[in-house]
């Protein structure tokens, strides 16, 4: 009977066991399915872009492949392709790359000094990073502090003194405001300690050099700038602005904020006509213009003219980015510091600015990406840039007609330092982002 | 330690009550009242102190030199060449004359990479956000290769691309010809440059000048009056559409109906147009080969080119990037409100996302259009003819004003960044958050 059958209840007693999803459904079938071909648009430009993509990829494969690495000169490079029946366009060059690292790296450094521009980068990378990672213990921020003046000495070489000297200088000064300042007014010990360094660093100093070195020398042999060349140069200069630029940028910020209508002018006038003028303007003046406004006579390093003109334009950019950390932070910040009766600078030291560096860090390593990139600019003015070697090699009759090869490779090198700094930024925001919408 | 006690003891009896000993020094230091003013008039001594240090050197240096500070130079024949004008000049003409051409060289390739950059900047930063990988990628590798690597080095490799790797205009010739041209044999990529077409008037107001074949981008402004008429003829197009819109808007608030109006906008928009280009005989004009070189249609100069191309990829992929920032930084919650209000997907786009994007975009794109301007100083590396390339570069050299050259230069181009941070500024005031 009908009845008696839908009567029957059918519960079941266990559950079923959990089936594999189909297989369009999982993998990497479905990423596919999901990524690229999700419709119709989709499935014609995936086909589309990656056939161009293919096509290219194919297209320059073999003249990477028969590349040439071991050879002279541009014609041997051309006879060892031809012996394997290409034409002189059918492979890449790289020969002139093995053959000319040096350059490309060095510049014309001595070749028996490579060492000291080798120890002093890694000891420049081995001073910022407690800089840039807040795990490493802050002790090692003294070490930070003293790298810079190694560094120097072990780039340009010539005595020792010149460099310890005015580390003991700025860390007299320092002890100075610090314990003196502890017991008299701070703001008249800072004013006094200024006036005395800069007396000291202006007259005192390379008297002072002269009698150490008289005594006691400890010089190494100096390298001219002149000598500098390639990608060492472009560190040297990018990282010292960078170096430079961020104090002076943080003082141009806190300036443009200040209170009192001379200083605030003085800086907005300074930022404004600094970031309206392109660099390569500014470095034409720092060539053409900068010996009408020192005094008759003096005449000094263009290397050195070229780091104080691309410090004195990183630091405007660097002050706008600050300031767009002090504007977003919150008021009642600088209303709290005054109400627990913090000074001005006591302030500045312990409230708002680590909030506002810490805001506009990535703005800043951006900033340093640019400032490193611009460094190629200095080419203009007769500096041998990595640009500018290339530029060199191919003056040679053994490399000339070398363009690819050269270009790929300083390509390169810039793209993987500033990479670095990006994905360094990119930690940073990830590390100090808020989520709140 | 004794004597910073002494030192003390005399500092600290400043800071007591002045009232009955009157004015004290120390109060310079120590009261807010005068602390401001004292710290200020410190600052104007050292500042005019250090400007009349600066001062005297120059008038020391320009006195050792036997030169003068002086800009009647700028009144003195030029006596050079400038392979590109956009308005007539010779070698006899002024040096006044000479920067206002690189002035206007300069505002050309500004001009015209400021357009690409914005079309390569908006299409690469919205394929950056596509869910498609292969896409994404590639724009994600477009915007890195760019963001990461020198100008510079992509002006000079652009350039050599050109120079190396493009056929010379002579491999056109002939039955056995090596190279040909692209899109139906109107555009020639040469070693020299761009050949494009050109669109000349057989009814010419200016008579038939503006036929003549000419190997410059002046004959694009031949034809200036034609020329004037169209853009006027577009002009007043727009100005009847927006009264079109005020209207339609209008009768949508009262009646809820919206009149079907895409055929009166065609009508107001395109028809007189094509009106006024059949009336003026608009005929477009191909370069072709005469000798050994092209002629006639748009010459773009090779340096032209290779900057204006090596400047739009360049910020290009800046302008990818805010683009991009600026369409994720519209909150979720905005897309997810206004589709729960049953608006359709480009409905959400153009009333919520857009326009808060817009307002995050619009700031850092002209900040970035300007330092496109800026760049374009970079012209020496393929030596087109900028400002700088003749106030700041031939000038200079030839009359040996090198101050007041710079200043001139500097001055210019603070003008323009003055003029383009103005114009940003009065958007953000005019787009503010209105807030309490």
């Amino acid at each position: 009977m009908p009845g008696n059958q839908l009567s029957q209840a059918f519960v079941r007693t266990g559950m079923l066991d959990a089936k594999q999803p189909p297989a369009g459904e999982t993998g990497l079938i479905l990423w596919i399915r999901k990524n690229l071909l999700s419709s119709w648009l989709n499935i014609i430009l995936t086909v589309l872009v990656a056939y161009a993509a293919l096509r290219l990829a194919l297209g320059l494969w073999p003249w990477f492949s028969n590349s040439v690495w071991q050879a002279s000169s541009l014609a041997d490079c051309r006879t060892i392709l031809a012996e394997q029946g290409l034409g002189p366009t059918d492979g890449a060059c790289f020969a002139v790359v093995t053959d000319r690292w040096h350059q490309l790296i060095f510049g014309f450094y001595p070749t028996d000094l490579y060492w000291r521009p080798i120890l002093a980068m890694i000891l420049f990378l081995g001073g910022i990073a407690p800089i840039l990672f807040f795990s490493l213990p802050r002790s090692l921020l003294i070490f930070s502090c003293l790298a810079p003046f190694v560094c120097f000495w072990l780039l340009w070489g010539g005595t020792a003194w010149l460099p310890l000297l005015i580390v003991a200088g700025l860390a007299g000064g320092y002890a100075l405001t610090r314990f003196v300042g502890a017991v008299i007014s701070p703001t008249l010990t800072g004013l006094v300690t200024l006036a005395l360094l800069i007396g000291f660093f202006w007259f005192g100093l390379m008297p002072l050099v002269g009698l150490m070195e008289a005594g006691l020398s400890l010089s190494i042999r100096p390298v001219a700038s002149r000598e500098f060349g390639g990608f060492m140069l472009a560190a040297t200069i990018g990282l010292s602005a960078i170096v430079l630029s961020l104090p002076l940028g943080v003082l141009l910020a806190l300036a443009r904020q200040s209170d009192l209508p001379l200083i605030k002018w003085s800086a907005i006038i300074f930022i404004e006509v600094v970031r309206g003028v392109p660099l390569i303007v500014w470095l034409f003046t720092a060539q053409l213009l900068l010996n009408y406004f020192l005094p008759p006579g003096t005449s000094f390093d263009l290397t050195l003219r070229v780091i104080i003109m691309v410090t004195l334009f990183a630091a405007a950019y660097i002050a706008e980015v600050i300031r767009g950390g002090l504007v977003a932070l919150p008021k009642g910040q600088h209303e709290g510091a005054v109400s627990l009766g913090l000074s001005y600078w006591q302030s500045r030291r312990l409230i708002i600015l680590p909030q506002a560096l810490k805001i506009s860090i990535p703005g800043i390593v951006n900033e340093f990406i640019g400032l490193f990139k611009d460094t190629t600019l200095v080419v203009f003015i007769g500096l041998l840039d990595p640009i500018g070697v290339t530029r060199a090699i191919r003056a040679t009759p053994e490399w000339n007609g070398v363009y690819w090869e050269l270009f790929i490779f300083v390509g390169l090198l810039f793209y993987v330092v500033c990479y670095a700094m990006a994905r360094y930024s990119l930690h940073l925001e990830n590390l100090l982002r808020r989520d709140n919408y | 330690m004794l004597a910073a006690q002494a030192l003390k003891r005399v500092f600290m009896s400043t800071i007591e009550p002045s009232r009955k000993r009157g004015f004290r020094l120390g109060q310079l230091v120590y009261d807010t009242r005068y602390r401001s003013k004292s710290i200020q008039v410190i600052a104007a001594i050292v500042i005019l102190v250090s400007f009349w240090w600066l001062g005297s050197n120059i008038v020391g240096n320009l006195a050792a030199l036997g030169k003068d500070f002086n800009l009647a130079f700028l009144g003195a024949p030029a006596g050079y060449d400038i392979n590109q004008t956009l308005i007539p000049y010779d070698n006899r003409m002024s040096h006044g004359r000479a920067a206002v051409v690189g002035i206007l060289n300069t505002l050309l390739v500004s001009f015209l990479g400021c357009i690409a950059a914005t079309v390569i900047g908006i299409l690469v930063g919205v394929l950056r956000l596509s869910d498609n990988w292969v896409i994404n990628r590639l724009a994600a590798v477009y915007v890195e290769a760019f963001r990461s690597i020198p100008l510079l080095l992509w002006i000079v490799s652009i350039f050599a691309i050109l120079s190396e790797a493009m056929p010379q205009p002579r491999d056109f010739r002939g039955d056995d010809a090596t190279a040909s041209m692209q899109l139906f044999d109107s555009v020639a990529v040469t070693a020299r440059g761009v050949y494009v077409p050109r669109v000349a008037f057989t009814n010419s107001l200016s008579g038939n000048e503006a036929v003549i074949p000419r190997e410059n981008l002046a004959a694009v402004a031949s034809g200036s009056a034609d020329w004037a008429i169209i853009v006027a003829t577009i002009a007043v197009g727009l100005v009847v559409s927006l009264g079109i819109k005020a209207f339609v808007d209008r009768k949508q608030i009262m009646t809820g109906q919206r009149p079907v109006t895409w055929y009166w906008l065609a009508a107001v928009l395109i028809l007189p147009v094509l009106v006024a280009l059949y009336v003026l005989g608009a005929t477009v004009v191909q370069p072709y080969l005469k000798g050994f070189n092209f002629t006639d249609g748009i010459f773009i100069r090779k340096s032209l080119f290779a900057l204006w191309l090596a400047l739009s990829l360049y910020t290009g992929a800046f302008i990818a990037e805010i683009v991009r920032g600026g369409i994720q930084s519209v909150g979720k919650g905005q897309r997810e409100a206004a589709a729960a209000l049953g608006l359709q997907s480009n409905r959400i786009m153009q009333l919520v996302i857009l326009p808060q994007a817009l307002r995050v975009i619009i700031p850092p794109l002209i900040s970035n259009y300007l330092s496109l301007a800026k760049n374009s100083s970079l012209a020496l590396a393929v030596g087109y003819m900028d400002v700088r390339a003749t106030l700041g570069g031939i000038t200079i050299n030839q009359t040996g004003r090198e101050l007041e050259g710079m200043l001139l230069l500097g001055l210019f181009y603070l003008f323009l960044s003055l003029l383009i941070s103005g114009i940003i500024n009065l958007y953000n005031r005019s787009k503010q958050l209105k807030e309490r």
